[in-house]
């Protein structure tokens, strides 16, 4: 019998998979589907202290690798989120749920932050500090260790929960953003959130998406993930929720080989409804495998010898 | 929403550019006309949804037109082809809306969805009238299809080849007495078809998608009820709510 469990930032997690933000609303939609208990947690939809439309449409493209979204954190706002979202997945998911929280300035954050903290429900706060889709916020904290650290010190003073920071693989040195981050009191980082991209469309001679470029996810960004979660791994000693590309049980035992203490799903659950609980259930003979007995002991193992 | 392997029985030109898809298999999450399903295509990331034309238990009906290399794929696929579909999506027409004398106006690759609800209309006893448009004569589909099901037909072409000569919106000009109004095209027609409906209705919008089933927020428009999915909330937009 293989142990599947993991521990993230002191709350242990019956499995390392969590659906990532942006791919799986509030819960719900996929609590139609399947019972999402099964899963580690999973992270709502990033979140901002107003309601946003996001960007016009088309927002949405794919390449072969996957796909590209420019959605800009369309959500209905923190008070919305608290007074109908969570009362509503209270009632399909019992576990602590990871917050995603967006914003536009570094008190725009710690608002958010501070309101989701008051919530039994939120286990983990993720902090987006590296969304491509919109100006004057999310990744241009994510780019620079100085900027990302100031976020990190502001929400750190308003919550005593987990706080997980959102890195991008814009950044020109992500480790150096994660060391910061974790210097100014982060629990944990996630890594990565999707890489600016566009496409253009042959017939009307203009970028397809709406707002010209968006965020490219899928298996065409797995290596990119693998590398940098390896990179920041070395860097930092605070647990690593590695993303990007994921599909299948072995690419979490990857991950988790180049230093992942939990998985991300993104984009294969936009096309494959049932694969985060496919994988849930792949896990132990992916496990057996490979000759891994506990989960939690394989975390960086790439690193060692 | 079910996600089941759907078998090709069928895949046939019927005309310029449009082909007719018939599938065997699960089909009891399609609930409605004007539902969509998403079909995985070998080689490309996202699904295509395509609206469901016709079905009955065990088979469905599809038809699509040839917009770039995904659908191109699709007219190769040949007979005995299994397909992984997600059935069942979108919330479709509400047939209960119509009255007595239900205008249906389709356009182009928005007609399809059209044809399985006039099929549903005249079930009921309803006298179902239907303009056709269409770009020119060599891209005509379904319309004897509508006059089978006995369906008043009336055809408009953009280049006067066959029918009345100019858009869905002559056509309508021709209809007095109708109880409702259910539509399903391009937009820029969508938009002119509500400017001269004078009933209430309901209109099928098409956008680009991400899931086809609500989790990505990817085909979202505003509408006078609140922000709605395209995917999940519509396709099927009262015109009442409708924002241009």
């Amino acid at each position: 019998m293989v142990n599947t469990q993991v521990t993230l930032c002191g709350l242990t997690l019956d499995n390392p998979i969590i659906p990532a933000s942006g791919t799986f609303g509030y819960g719900y939609e996929f609590a139609e589907l399947y019972d999402i208990n099964l899963l580690g947690t999973f992270s709502f939809k990033g979140t901002t202290r107003e309601s946003r439309f996001g960007n016009p449409t088309p927002r949405i493209a794919e390449y072969a690798g996957g796909l590209l979204n420019a959605v800009g954190l369309q959500n209905p706002g923190v008070d919305a989120v608290i007074a109908e979202e969570l009362p509503r997945l209270k009632k399909v998911f019992h576990k602590p749920v990871m917050a995603n929280v967006s914003g536009f300035s570094v008190q725009e954050y710690a608002e958010v932050c501070e309101k989701l903290d008051a919530q039994a429900q939120v286990g983990w706060l993720e902090v987006n500090i590296s969304c491509p889709n919109v100006h004057g916020g999310g990744a241009a904290f994510g780019a620079d260790p100085k900027a990302a650290a100031e976020v990190t010190k502001a929400v750190r003073a308003v919550t005593k929960k987990p706080i997980i920071l959102k890195l991008s693989p814009t950044a020109a040195d992500i480790a150096a953003v994660a060391r910061a981050c974790e210097d100014a009191g982060a629990n944990g980082v996630s890594l990565i959130n999707t890489l600016p991209g566009m496409r253009i469309d042959l017939k009307r001679r203009r970028p397809l998406l709406a707002n010209g470029t968006g965020g490219m996810s899928g298996p065409g960004m797995f290596p990119l993930a693998v590398r940098m979660v390896y990179q920041v791994y070395e860097a930092v000693s605070i647990p690593i929720v590695g993303m990007g590309g994921v599909t299948t049980a072995e690419d979490v035992i990857e991950l988790m080989l180049a230093g992942a203490t939990a998985v991300g799903v993104g984009a294969a659950n936009l096309t494959e409804p049932f694969v985060c609980k496919h994988i849930v259930e792949e896990l132990p003979a992916a496990m057996a495998r490979y000759g891994v007995e506990n989960l939690t002991e394989i975390i960086g193992g790439a690193h060692h010898g | 929403m079910k996600q089941t392997n759907l078998t090709v029985v069928e895949n046939k030109r019927l005309a310029d550019g449009i082909y007719r898809l018939r599938l065997t298999g699960d089909t009891t999450a399609i609930t409605a006309p004007g539902q969509f399903v998403n079909l995985k295509l070998s080689g490309f990331f996202l699904r295509r949804p395509i609206s469901v034309c016709d079905w009955t238990d065990g088979e469905v009906t599809l038809i699509y037109k040839v917009l770039g290399r995904g659908t191109e794929m699709m007219t190769h696929m040949t007979p005995g082809t299994v397909l992984d579909v997600l059935t069942g999506l979108g919330n479709g027409f509400d047939v209960s809306r119509s009255g007595e004398h239900p205008l249906l106006v389709g356009g182009g690759v928005g007609i399809p969805p059209l044809y399985g609800l006039a099929k549903r209309l005249v079930a009921q006893g309803k006298r179902v009238t239907a303009v056709l448009g269409f770009n020119r004569a060599s891209e005509i589909f379904l319309a004897e299809e509508f006059r089978a099901l006995g369906a008043e037909i009336i055809l408009a072409t953009a280049d006067g080849s066959v029918g009345l000569r100019g858009l869905v919106t002559d056509g309508m000009a021709a209809v007095s007495d109708s109880t409702y109004l259910y539509t399903c095209g391009p937009e820029l027609m969508l938009k002119a078809v509500y400017g001269a409906c004078t009933t209430s209705g309901q209109f099928s919008f098409e956008e680009r998608m991400g899931c086809g089933f609500g989790a990505c927020m990817g085909c979202s428009c505003k509408t006078k009820y609140g922000n709605k999915r395209i995917c999940k909330d519509g396709p099927v937009l009262e015109k009442e709510e409708i924002i241009w």
